[in-house]
């Protein structure tokens, strides 16, 4: 593979995590706004909610992940795309904010007029942000976009045949996978009829983002014909067959309730029809800008690489934790408990003296390195001397009231009341 | 890609409410997840469920606050392109690394903030408190990668320019081997000790104010005034580096700091005052102390503003008054924090003076003004350059029509966004104290 292709499968392949991951959350928005009055509604929306607390944070970086790599790597398409679709871009980071407020109001409403209010409101956010985003989609894969600040219509480049279709199927595809894993989680939980709620939605919305996927395609063909006969003919074909079919095979294990698979195939249908489209669009970024054309130079390329792939060691692990303690209720521990191990007064109270010794000497160092030296060597340590300082200085300044010097918990608890 | 853009003051404008409200959220991103873990530390070291409930507490506050500081730094990523595409698209390539770097700093945080939240009961004491520790790691690597770039701005290095467009790119000495960036960093994680320490001191400070004062309120009180205390007088030397070093790369800058208009030899520092054309009005005046400061020799040269032609200096009084505003709070954000410091060592305990904490209430606040003062000062005052000396702000902006709709409706979502946030807090701390907590299944949202 070419050295400029690497950073776009990236990038597309952070897309597909955002689309299945963050599709999912504003899925389960979509939910909470349409899941009605009464208790039963109050269950779905606090289920919604519940399951992706945790996780909803972590599936939206993955925008940004998407943005930073393309801006990097291929810096002249990214300000292309983002001035000319200024609109359907800023609409959606409008519904992120909302969609971040309403996480935020939840951390301390209580009553459950609260709940559905801000539930309400702020799930508007949950269609706003994917069909704008989807619409945006559309733009660049309809050849709308062309290469310049602000050098597309401000309007007609997102408000086209092509963008709303995909930006009503983003809708309904999130609403879809949503419902899909919300049925899983609700078997975990052993709430039949939960479960049984949110399959009806999972085939309704499958029905449906299969429908608008049928019908788009007859919309494709009339507005984007470069893209339809690819997708439909040329390199994109396999990408549209195994979408379909994982799909259709969704639906399927939802019908049969067989939930944990049909999470696995859902997410499989999205990043299909995501590879599906760029390998339609390849070698073409932007009309009249290819992919290599648009690639930065050979040094950022290679330094952006080395660390996706670096971060990668990292960041996939991490996932792994999270959405292992988040599925499964619970992460194993080596069992071993922490045992508390009290100081003694005295040696608590020589410490503390010792520790603020070094904390004054530190300060002194400090100002001599950073403030009276002139060197930059000098300058790095008067800085770790002043950190040091602080971070001495402060188990050393910390009141007795905070600290007590006692080791008894029973005997401190009575203060309070 | 040279447009005409009528609207690019509020263009400016718009991203500096970006920031304006995302920059708080950051100090707590940076100085928070310390806190609360220092906390917990005490918690596993004592057993005393009263660390135990002022952890849990704190943790719904960071809930609260790393939602809105997640969807706030966000949308600073969507203005680098919809607002400054000439930018993006033109030097991409040498800083774009150092938000990538970045976005895995913000997944980390995001990914053990869940973990963190979801666990506690779920975990074990010490697999929880481990949790927390990439959380606190990320919140210093994302503050370093966002301020490398920063710092790139302000001194621009690692690519030469042909035809308009950004050769010889080498982006890892373009962020990390810039000498200009370490003083912007330190000043900033500082000055996230800073803000989060004297705001959480100071809703403890009105409880104190309003008769609540159980072993509780003073142990949550404590623990962040007592590192922002300590911070505070440090910030000031890391102040007087930064000046230093921004004397020796960007001499306009610090004309306009001071409102220097000739260059001048033992120049010297104007408190309060007004700038125009022919200096400082109305200002104290003080000798050579300008001079001293950034060179560390009474009769120094500084360079004045006059040193390039009046379409390359930032507007002065914008950058002067803001760099007032924080050199003045941040002095008395030392003085406090040394007015604490003097009654622990002396009469080892708290202060009881009802004005102390009425300072410490209003401390919170300043805090938060010095921080936003501190950013116009470096920011407004590297203006009009985006890349310092390479790129003006107004070759950098969009070309796209309605910026002041779009303005208009961030300044909306954002006061919502902040009506909402206050709310939250507000409820947040309503709540009763319950030294053990409820169900478990009541904190996971």
């Amino acid at each position: 593979m070419h050295l400029y292709l690497i950073p776009l499968v990236f990038a597309l392949i952070g897309l597909a995590f955002y689309t299945v991951l963050g599709g999912a959350d504003f899925g389960a928005g979509f939910w909470q706004l349409t899941a009605g009055k009464g208790r039963r509604a109050e269950a779905v929306r606090e289920h919604a909610h519940a399951a992706m607390a945790p996780v909803w944070e972590a599936n939206h970086v993955w925008l940004i992940f998407v943005l930073t790599v393309v801006w990097t790597a291929y810096p002249t398409a990214f300000g292309s795309i983002a001035s000319t679709l200024s609109i359907p871009l800023f609409i959606a980071a409008v519904g992120i904010i909302f969609r971040g407020v309403a996480y935020a109001l939840r951390a301390g409403a209580a009553g459950p007029r609260e709940l559905s209010v801000i539930d309400t409101i702020f799930s508007i956010s949950s269609v706003l942000t994917p069909f704008a985003l989807g619409t945006a989609v559309g733009g660049i894969a309809s050849g709308r976009v062309p290469v310049g600040n602000a050098a597309g219509g401000q309007f007609s480049s997102w408000l086209n045949p092509t963008s709303i279709l995909i930006g009503v199927f983003a809708v309904a595809s999130a609403a879809y996978l949503a419902a899909v894993f919300l049925c899983a989680d609700a078997t975990k939980l052993n709430d039949r009829s939960l479960e049984e709620q949110f399959r009806r939605r999972a085939l309704g919305a499958g029905v449906v983002a299969g429908a608008v996927a049928l019908a788009g395609l007859g919309v494709i063909a009339s507005d984007a014909d470069r893209i339809f006969d690819r997708l439909t003919a040329g390199a994109g074909l396999p990408g549209l067959v195994v979408s379909l079919l994982a799909g259709v095979l969704t639906l399927a294990l939802v019908w049969r309730r067989h939930y944990e698979p049909a999470r696995y195939s859902a997410a499989v249908a999205v990043a299909a029809i995501i590879a599906g489209w760029a390998l339609a669009q390849s070698p073409v970024f932007l009309p009249g800008l290819t992919i290599r054309a648009a690639a930065a130079p050979r040094s950022s390329l290679i330094a952006i690489i080395v660390s996706v792939l670096g971060g990668a060691v990292i960041l996939f692990p991490s996932l792994a934790l999270l959405f292992r303690l988040v599925l499964s209720g619970r992460l194993a521990d080596s069992g071993k408990g922490l045992e508390l191990r009290p100081r003694s007064r005295l040696v608590r109270a020589s410490q503390r003296g010792f520790l603020a010794r070094a904390a004054i000497a530190f300060l002194i160092a400090g100002i001599g390195l950073l403030t009276v030296a002139e060197a930059a060597w000098a300058h790095a340590l008067g800085v770790f001397s002043l950190l040091g300082f602080v971070a001495l200085g402060f188990p050393a300044a910390l009141p007795p009231e905070v600290v007590p010097h006692t080791h008894e918990p029973s005997a401190k608890t009575g203060e309070l009341h | 890609m040279t447009t005409q853009q009528h609207y690019l003051l509020q263009a400016r404008q718009m991203q500096a409410l970006s920031f304006s409200v995302h920059i708080p959220l950051v100090c707590f991103g940076i100085a928070f997840p310390t806190l609360l873990l220092f906390v917990e530390w005490l918690y596993l070291r004592t057993g005393d469920p009263l660390y135990r409930t002022l952890a849990r507490r704190w943790t719904n506050v960071m809930v609260a606050l790393f939602a809105a500081g997640v969807v706030t730094g966000t949308i600073l990523s969507f203005e680098m392109g919809l607002l400054w595409p000439a930018f993006t698209a033109t030097f991409g390539s040498v800083f774009g690394l150092g938000f990538a770097v970045e976005g895995f700093s913000f997944f980390l945080e995001a990914i053990f903030l869940g973990i963190y939240v979801y666990g506690w009961n779920r975990l074990s004491p010490r697999l929880h408190f481990a949790s927390g520790i990439p959380m606190a790691l990320a919140g210093f690597t994302g503050s370093l990668m966002v301020i490398s770039v920063n710092g790139w701005m302000n001194h621009p290095s690692g690519f030469r320019l042909s035809h308009g467009k950004a050769v010889d790119v080498h982006p890892f000495q373009a962020l990390f081997e810039n000498s200009y960036f370490w003083h912007e960093l330190i000043h900033m994680y500082l000055a996230g000790y800073i803000v989060t320490g004297f705001l959480l001191a100071g809703a403890y400070a009105v409880l104190r104010l309003r008769g609540r004062w159980s072993r509780y309120e003073q142990t949550a009180l404590a623990i962040p005034l007592t590192v922002a205390a300590l911070a505070s007088p440090v910030q000031g030397l890391v102040g007087d580096w930064s000046g230093r070093e921004v004397a020796r790369y960007q001499p306009t800058k610090l004309a306009a700091l001071e409102g220097l208009p000739q260059t001048t030899t033992g120049a010297p520092i104007h408190v309060l005052g007004w700038y125009s054309s022919g200096g400082v009005e109305y200002g104290i005046r003080i000798p050579k102390l300008l001079s001293l400061l950034a060179y560390h020799r009474f009769d120094a040269r500084v360079r004045g503003l006059d040193a390039v032609p009046p379409r390359d200096r930032p507007p002065v009084n914008i950058v002067r008054f803001a760099f007032q505003t924080m050199v003045g709070i941040g002095t008395l954000l030392a003085l406090l924090g040394l007015v604490y410091l003097a009654v622990r060592i002396r009469r080892r305990r708290l202060p009881r003076s009802t004005w102390f904490y009425r300072a410490v209430a209003l401390a919170g606040p300043l805090s938060v003004v010095a921080l936003i003062s501190g950013w116009v000062t470096t920011e407004v005052g590297r203006q009009p350059w985006v890349v310092y000396h390479v790129m003006r702000t107004s070759q950098a902006v969009t070309g796209a029509g309605g910026i002041p709709v779009g303005y208009g409706t961030l300044v909306l979502v954002y006061a919502l966004l902040v009506a909402a946030v206050a709310w939250i807090l507000w409820r947040l701390a309503r709540r009763p104290l319950d030294l053990e907590p409820a169900a478990p299944a009541a904190e996971t949202d």
